[in-house]
């Protein structure tokens, strides 16, 4: 591999306060009933602010803002001026979009040329997207008139802060919803920059809320009698434990879960693009993904060629400082996620199957796990059942069509999937049988904000993006 | 000249396109017209169990098949419908309801081959792709009928769900359960494939928590559960493999409105195909 030069992105665009509060009713302000938690930067561990845990009573108050806004200022606006206000604040995130991303590589660990170049366009256009339906709601084929919900709970993960809490906000405003948004505790930072973004827009106050903290706070917030919509993306167990919460009220519920992706490749598929499709696929963004496709399925006949051909391209990834605009792999998210990600591995080898990574030097500090894969994987395996949440893939065979279709349909999951084969027919007969939200055929990891997103089964239910996306936020 | 002796029917469960009694042997009485009384299948939770196979055993032909094909058998569901009035209306089925049940095939029948173009379509990415999403069944459905109208209530829920290809296992109104059964006999002449609609009689809280907390039910419509209390804890074990739930709806609501949409999309998944363009 060339050695090159460090080429590292300067992090003076971005000013860290000490210490951060919750963000209700437009103000930043110190819980009364929570604490707080310190963030730290995954690549070195070092500290970057203190974060404050709301408690019971401050999500109490975050509601009791949103309600407010929705009554008084919100709901009554017309659909025109909400839409003004997204526009302003997809505007002002491509104007900032550089000490966003900066921001988001430092507090999540992914590389800069990702945060850069993937996420901050995708949460730019999010808002762009939704800005145009808040005045256009008539016509979106739900019937006239469609009302918003109220006030919205939302609950994003850590692997995409920012695009996550796009994919969260922006169709809820659009429809006339108000929202109190808990980022997840490791990647809270964005979020409370984003907070900084509704003061500038000249949001009214109340209209979107940011309470920062960790399950507990989350479990408030859901459980609160005053919400009307609960938004998940995070693990299915906890999904599902939501699910249980919402019993027996009239609360609306989404979710978006864990996956376990099969990406098939065909004899005829073309190598190096379907090599670059496996890499994307499962070490894009340290396979903190959950669409990742961690199950690659490899015909018989084409095996040993792809293998050695993915082995190649492993050794070419550069695994080091996020911030580096060469580096293609950053740091693992927490060191609690590391310890799963080493658990789950070690079964694997536990299990009697084969272990490979490319020779990488990996930093001291922070938190690090070098691209792997596994070969001689059965199904009953369970790196090949589990999701690990890392970069980590888990290799299978298959001899017919209908063997891809078998093994890649058996996962309570259903998130997504790939297809790798220059057939047309083939592919389109595959995509019909694959139980899954997203099927990339010949391509991986692609998103749009137009695109409807989301999974069957025990991957959750619901659609983010698109048209498909407001459903989630109106009374139809 | 002495009058006829009439032959009275036997009311069983419907399961796979058959008409079983229920494993456990037993039945409940049940009103029948105004002078008689009929026993009724009492499903226990190894019927019900049977009924999910079944249905499951059924999905992917009915989900494969064309949407102008499943259109066809639902507007001949309609036809058998209209040829068997009287047998409802003898059952104590107002005439206007029958009439409504009917009209009701017919509007979901037209239903098959549109709702994947007024739900899905080409989203326009941003990069040279092909970007389309398709509406798809979600799977196997467990079906709570509502109590009333009998009739018209249980067209109303098993139509908009299997118009797009799930399959179905219903629990009829325990109360009321004879236009279930007359229902199965319509449905097992309109060349609807087997399994397809499983229809079981008996006690609520016998077979729907079995149904509920099944990991092969993909989804549950608890719109005749009148019982918070129950409709809660359906729900909770709904959650164990996040079946997607309809919600029970109020008793006064009105069963001759327009549908909509909402009971045909609750039940289906947005699947979205990407294709790079290329010369």
């Amino acid at each position: 591999m060339f050695e090159y030069a460090p080429a590292p992105e300067s992090r003076s665009v971005v000013r860290l306060q000490p210490a951060y509060g919750l963000f209700v009713g437009g103000e930043f302000v110190d819980p009364t009933d929570g604490g707080s938690f310190t963030s730290i930067n995954p690549a070195s561990e070092e500290v970057l602010a203190e974060v404050a845990a709301g408690g019971v009573g401050d999500v109490d108050r975050a509601v009791r803002a949103a309600r407010t806004a929705y009554d008084r200022v919100w709901g009554p606006m017309p659909g025109r001026d909400r839409a003004k206000y997204l526009f302003r604040i997809a505007r002002l995130i491509q104007e900032r979009s550089r000490e966003l991303a900066v921001l988001e590589s430092l507090d999540n660990g992914k590389p800069i040329k990702e945060s850069r170049d993937v996420d901050l366009p995708l949460v730019a256009a999010h808002f762009f997207y939704y800005a145009g339906w808040a005045d256009k709601l008539d016509h979106a084929g739900f019937g006239p008139g469609p009302r918003p919900l109220g006030v919205a709970a939302q609950i994003i993960p850590w692997n995409f802060p920012l695009l996550m809490l796009a994919w969260k906000i922006a169709p809820a405003l659009a429809t006339g919803n108000t929202v109190v948004l808990k980022p997840a505790e490791t990647t809270s930072l964005t979020a409370l920059l984003f907070a900084e973004i509704c003061q500038q827009a000249d949001l009214p106050a109340g209209v979107v809320n940011i309470v920062t903290g960790a399950g507990e706070t989350g479990r408030a917030l859901v459980e609160h009698h005053d919400v009307d919509k609960v938004a998940f993306t995070g693990s299915t167990e906890v999904g599902k434990a939501i699910a249980r919460a919402v019993a027996g009220t009239d609360t609306k519920l989404t979710l978006e879960l864990g996956g376990k992706a099969a990406n098939i490749v065909f004899d005829d598929a073309p190598v190096d693009q379907a090599v670059e499709g496996i890499v994307n696929g499962i070490f894009f963004n340290q396979g903190h993904v959950c669409c990742a496709g961690s199950r690659l399925l490899l015909q018989e006949s084409v095996a040993d060629q792809v293998l050695a051909s993915l082995r190649r391209r492993m050794a070419l990834l550069r695994v080091g400082d996020p911030l580096d605009k060469n580096t293609d792999i950053g740091a693992i998210n927490s060191a609690a996620q590391l310890a799963r990600i080493r658990e789950l591995a070690d079964a694997g080898t536990a299990e009697g199957t084969q272990r490979w990574s490319p020779p990488c030097e990996l930093p001291e500090r922070g938190f690090w796990f070098a691209p792997t894969i596994f070969t001689g994987v059965i199904q009953a395996h369970r790196i090949a059942r589990e999701e690990i949440f890392g970069p980590v893939l888990s290799v299978l065979t298959f001899r017919t069509p209908a063997e891809a279709v078998e093994k890649a349909n058996n996962t309570p999951y259903g998130l997504s999937a790939g297809v790798w084969t220059e057939k047309g027919s083939r592919m389109l007969w595959l995509a019909d049988r694959l139980r899954a939200g997203v099927v990339w055929a010949n391509t991986f990891n692609k998103f749009d904000p137009t695109s409807p997103f989301g999974g069957y089964q025990e991957s959750g239910y619901g659609r983010e993006g698109g048209r498909h996306g407001l459903e989630a936020y109106l009374n139809v | 000249m002495s009058e006829r002796v009439a032959v009275r029917k036997t009311y069983k469960l419907y399961i796979g396109g058959k008409f079983p009694r229920s494993e456990s042997g037993r039945s409940y009485l049940v009103q029948s017209g105004e002078n008689s009384t009929a026993n009724v299948a009492l499903a226990s939770r190894k019927d019900a169990r049977d009924a999910v196979v079944a249905a499951r055993a059924a999905g992917s032909g009915w989900a494969g098949a064309t949407a102008y094909n499943r259109g066809q058998i639902l507007y001949r569901a309609a036809e058998m419908l209209e040829g068997r009035r009287e047998q409802f209306v003898a059952l104590g089925i107002p005439g206007d309801e029958v009439d409504a049940a009917t009209d009701r095939w017919v509007w979901y029948a037209g239903w098959s081959d549109k709702l994947p173009q007024v739900r899905g379509g080409v989203n326009p990415v941003a990069g040279p792709y092909l970007n389309l999403s398709t509406p798809e069944p979600t799977g196997v459905v467990a079906v709570v009928a509502p109590a009333a109208p009998a009739l018209l209530g249980l067209v109303s829920v098993i139509a908009p769900a299997i118009v797009s290809g799930n399959t179905v296992v219903v629990a009829a109104s325990p109360t009321d359960p004879l236009a279930a059964v007359t229902l199965a006999e319509v449905l097992a002449t309109a060349d609807l494939p087997a399994g397809v609609v499983n229809i079981l009689t008996g006690r609520l809280q016998e077979t729907v928590p079995s149904l509920a907390g099944h990991r092969d039910v993909n989804a549950l419509d608890l719109t005749g559960v009148a019982d918070a209390e129950l409709a809660t804890s359906l729900e909770v074990k709904a959650a164990e493999n996040l079946k997607r739930v309809l919600r029970p709806v109020p008793a006064n609501h009105d069963w001759y409105a327009d549908p909509g949409l909402a009971r045909m999309t609750a039940l289906l998944e947005t699947k979205t195909v990407w294709h790079p363009k290329g010369g």
